[in-house]
């Protein structure tokens, strides 16, 4: 890999904007925010991502005209201490690009739906002041992933993924004091601690191996890194890739630290599709695929890597079947397809990794804003509904009422059970939920067909057997759980008044859908069999092997998903669910349901192992040790006591009067006589003043010349 | 060109009257003056010393223009905040005989 340092030809010196030209569009909307009104704030913010995606794409056109050599772009120095060289420099090289081209590309279609949404949400919520605020954090997190995916050393990108995270925990938290059915809790900001929490204990990983990394390698930039890794110890490597891994699965919802991600979909949705599906949670499997060469060093951390990702893939599907919550399915569906991801990382075939994770930032980002179109769709029902019912014709409710009819009727906009038949009310939102389930369902010509083929081909041909069929049979439940979906939502008869009533959404929210749904069909075009373009893109970073199309996986995972489906239209479909019924899988499945739906109590266990003996431990520590023995003992009975008995034996009244009191006025009588003396220098005549001052000036220049 | 000890001579006498005027003379006013005097003179030191360097060097530098001109700034804000106290104080004593000022009760 050639590094050339000098930029002359092409626009790589545009790099910087990538990053400032989202901070530029924060300030504008956080100074002058309050001052424009909705469309105003989000066109700024709309502009400011779309100018990071168009430099996105002049650093794409010249890294692919230079020849795909990787580029140096220094900007700033950051640290220079010792042998720590840190500087701000971006790297422009096809894999960085890639993943610029999807940040601010699918960011910037959520930036435009975020304007229709986020005008509705905050009326539904009763705080119209947040619409500006959301924006910025919007860009701020535009800001921050261009940060991470440019970086040219471990700690730029480090940078980003703090960024990213203080992001996802603002965006979580954004309706802090209340919970998804608009009213008060503290629901929504717990889970933007847990949130932040578990990606704290990831991220602990990432530095320790940072840390492993700059203590045998003396350095943080890629490049450097690699080169000495060749001759590193075989410990270290592995090591480090073990301890990354740590990080990735905090950032990347794998298992053991997956469970913040459910819990994220407190945030609105439009935060839910950018961070939370398409681009912050991938930033774990860009981190392995930058460092590929230190895990190809690592084969026993790629077997680790890659049966986490399996395992996660497997286990989070099966969860998704069991989950009434519209966001918490496509949520659990998330952490699989990262975990398809990451397994693909993990078995070397990063290519492979890097076009799912392309793939499914396109349909998953689809079919979360697609959720929201229904969300929207059900609270405009409900709306509509209360209205006829009450005979309210006022258009804004005040904020009290509101909270107060939550509190008389609690319906939750969320909740599939709620749904059905909406396929006749909001049909453009059908058509494209459609289209985004069978994209993640993987069913031919779509685009998530030719990612997760090209993943399942690779476990097969690289002979990672237990990889391959936990993937296949979580390929089969995806399928499974986004058929329940359709049936439940879409199909049979509205189970709620609300969904009888909903409205189709405005085209501010479903031009950016199909730009998207146009992206789900046809993006599976970037690496088709044959043709492998993105594998000769990104062959210019990272050492890839062209993946081999296996005419048997293909037709095993497509006939498997067919299968799923017809299973799911046999349990959903053919007999639709009736308001109040339970689950027909509950009655099939019975407690093999109830723990799917309660995630497999894996919260609850977390609970047991971790956090209430770490609770009862602080509460030991606070209690026990440092209230009574620290203060009540020590303190009090040890060091006071003590201190009275000196004071008695020592302080009688001999050492009082003739030792402290006769100092204390020594001190006083001194200090009068100075005041007396000094007070005659004071004698208020401006002239004698400034001769000091000569005087002075005199001494030290004379006694600076004279030395 | 005209040699750097002139020019130290003179700026040394130009701080020399105006350190003696600041010293002997009453006249608020006067006083002023001749604080001006001393801030020029080192004005001229520092042009001299700068234009001595490039002539030395070959190589135009300009932080000696630079410094005056800052020297400069700071002497108007200087004068703009000196005369508003003069005023201030001529109008609650009617004179401006720093002698006068002598105590800090108004």
């Amino acid at each position: 890999m050639p590094l050339s340092e000098t930029v002359n030809t092409g626009f790589f010196f545009l790099a910087p904007w990538l990053v400032f030209a989202p901070v530029i569009g924060l300030l504008i909307n956080l100074i002058f925010g309050r001052r424009l009104n909705e469309i105003g704030v989000g066109t700024v913010a709309s502009l400011a991502s779309g100018a990071a995606f168009v430099v996105s794409v002049l650093l794409t056109w010249s890294v692919a005209a230079g020849g795909g050599h990787a580029v140096s772009v220094p900007f700033a120095e950051w640290i220079h201490i010792g042998d720590l060289q840190l500087d701000w420099t971006f790297r422009v090289d096809s894999l960085s690009t890639t993943m610029m081209l999807v940040v601010s590309g699918v960011g910037t279609l959520i930036h435009i739906y975020a304007i229709g949404y986020m005008h509705e949400d905050v009326r539904f919520k009763g705080d119209p002041g947040r619409f500006p605020r959301f924006f910025v954090f919007l860009n701020l997190f535009i800001a921050a992933m261009m940060i991470l995916v440019s970086g040219d050393s471990y700690m730029m990108l480090f940078v980003g993924w703090e960024g990213v995270g203080l992001c996802s925990f603002l965006l979580i938290g954004f309706w802090y004091e209340m919970d998804t059915l608009a009213r008060p809790s503290w629901a929504n900001s717990n889970a933007a601690k847990k949130a932040f929490i578990t990606n704290r204990i990831g991220d602990f990983g990432f530095l320790i191996a940072a840390f492993i990394m700059f203590w045998n390698f003396r350095s943080f930039q890629f490049d450097e890194v690699f080169a000495a890794a060749e001759a590193a110890a075989p410990g270290v490597i592995l090591a480090i890739t073990l301890f990354m891994l740590v990080g990735v699965t905090g950032k990347s919802a794998q298992i053991p630290l997956y469970v913040w991600l459910p819990d994220a979909m407190a945030g609105p949705t439009p935060v839910s599709a950018l961070i939370h599906a398409a681009t912050m949670v991938t930033a774990g499997v860009y981190l392995i695929a930058r460092s590929a060469p230190l895990y190809t060093l690592a084969p026993q951390a790629q077997y680790i890597v890659a049966m986490t990702g399996a395992v996660t893939a497997l286990f989070a599907a099966t969860i998704a079947v069991g989950q009434y919550d519209i966001k918490k399915v496509l949520a659990y569906s998330t952490i699989s397809q990262l975990g398809f991801m990451v397994a693909a990382v993990g078995m070397g075939a990063f290519v492979a990794g890097m076009f799912h994770l392309i793939t499914h930032a396109f349909f998953k980002a689809l079919l979360f804003l697609s959720a929201g179109s229904v969300i929207l769709g059900l609270e405009r029902g409900h709306h509509h509904a209360g209205h006829a019912h009450h005979g309210k014709g006022k258009k804004g409710k005040r904020k009290e009422e509101r909270s107060q009819d939550a509190h008389a009727d609690v319906f939750d906009p969320n909740d599939m059970r709620n749904m059905g038949g909406l396929r006749n009310t909001m049909p453009v939102t059908f058509w494209l939920y459609m289209i985004g389930t069978l994209a993640l369902a993987g069913l031919p010509p779509f685009a998530g067909f030719w990612s997760k083929d090209e993943i399942l081909a690779d476990a097969f041909n690289e002979g990672f057997v237990a990889v391959y069929w936990l993937l296949t049979i979580a390929a089969f439940f995806t399928a499974f759980y986004m058929g329940r979906q359709i049936w439940m939502v879409f199909f049979g008869e509205p189970r709620h008044e609300a969904a009888a009533h909903a409205e189709e959404s405005p085209r501010v929210i479903t031009v950016p859908l199909m730009i998207l749904a146009v992206l789900s069909i046809f993006g599976g075009a970037l690496n088709v069999p044959g043709l492998h373009t993105l594998t000769e893109w990104l062959e210019h970073t990272i050492e890839v092997h062209a993946g081999e199309f296996v005419w048997s996986v293909a037709l095993i995972s497509t006939g498997l998903a067919l299968v799923a489906i017809l299973l799911s239209w046999l349990v959903y479909g053919r007999s639709p669910l009736k308001s109040g019924q339970p689950d027909p899988l509950q009655e099939r499945l019975g407690p093999v349901f109830t723990a799917m739906e309660n995630k497999w109590y894996v919260d609850e266990g977390y609970f047991a192992v971790i956090i209430n003996p770490f609770k009862k431990v602080s509460q030991f520590l606070a209690d026990v040790i440092d209230w009574r023995f620290w203060h009540d003992w020590f303190h009090e009975t040890v060091i006071a006591g003590t201190y009275n008995w000196v004071s008695h034996i020592a302080l009688n009244r001999y050492a009082d009067q003739r030792g402290i009191d006769a100092a204390a006025n020594g001190l006083a009588g001194v200090t009068q006589w100075l005041s007396a003396t000094m007070r005659k220098v004071q004698n208020g005549f401006v002239r004698s003043y400034a001769l000091s001052v000569l005087l002075g000036v005199v001494l030290i220049v004379g006694y600076l010349i004279l030395k | 060109m005209v040699p750097i000890n002139y020019y130290i001579i003179l700026s040394a006498i130009l701080f020399t009257i105006g350190a003696l005027g600041v010293l002997i003379r009453r006249n608020a006013l006067i006083i002023f003056m001749s604080v001006e005097l001393m801030l020029n003179a080192a004005n001229l030191a520092f042009v001299a010393f700068a234009r001595a360097r490039e002539v030395a060097t070959g190589q135009a530098f300009f932080d000696g223009q630079i410094f005056v001109f800052f020297v400069i700034a700071v002497a108007a804000a200087e004068v703009a905040v000196g005369l508003a106290l003069i005023v201030e104080i001529f109008k609650s004593k009617r004179s401006i005989d720093v002698d006068q000022m002598s105590s800090l009760k108004g």
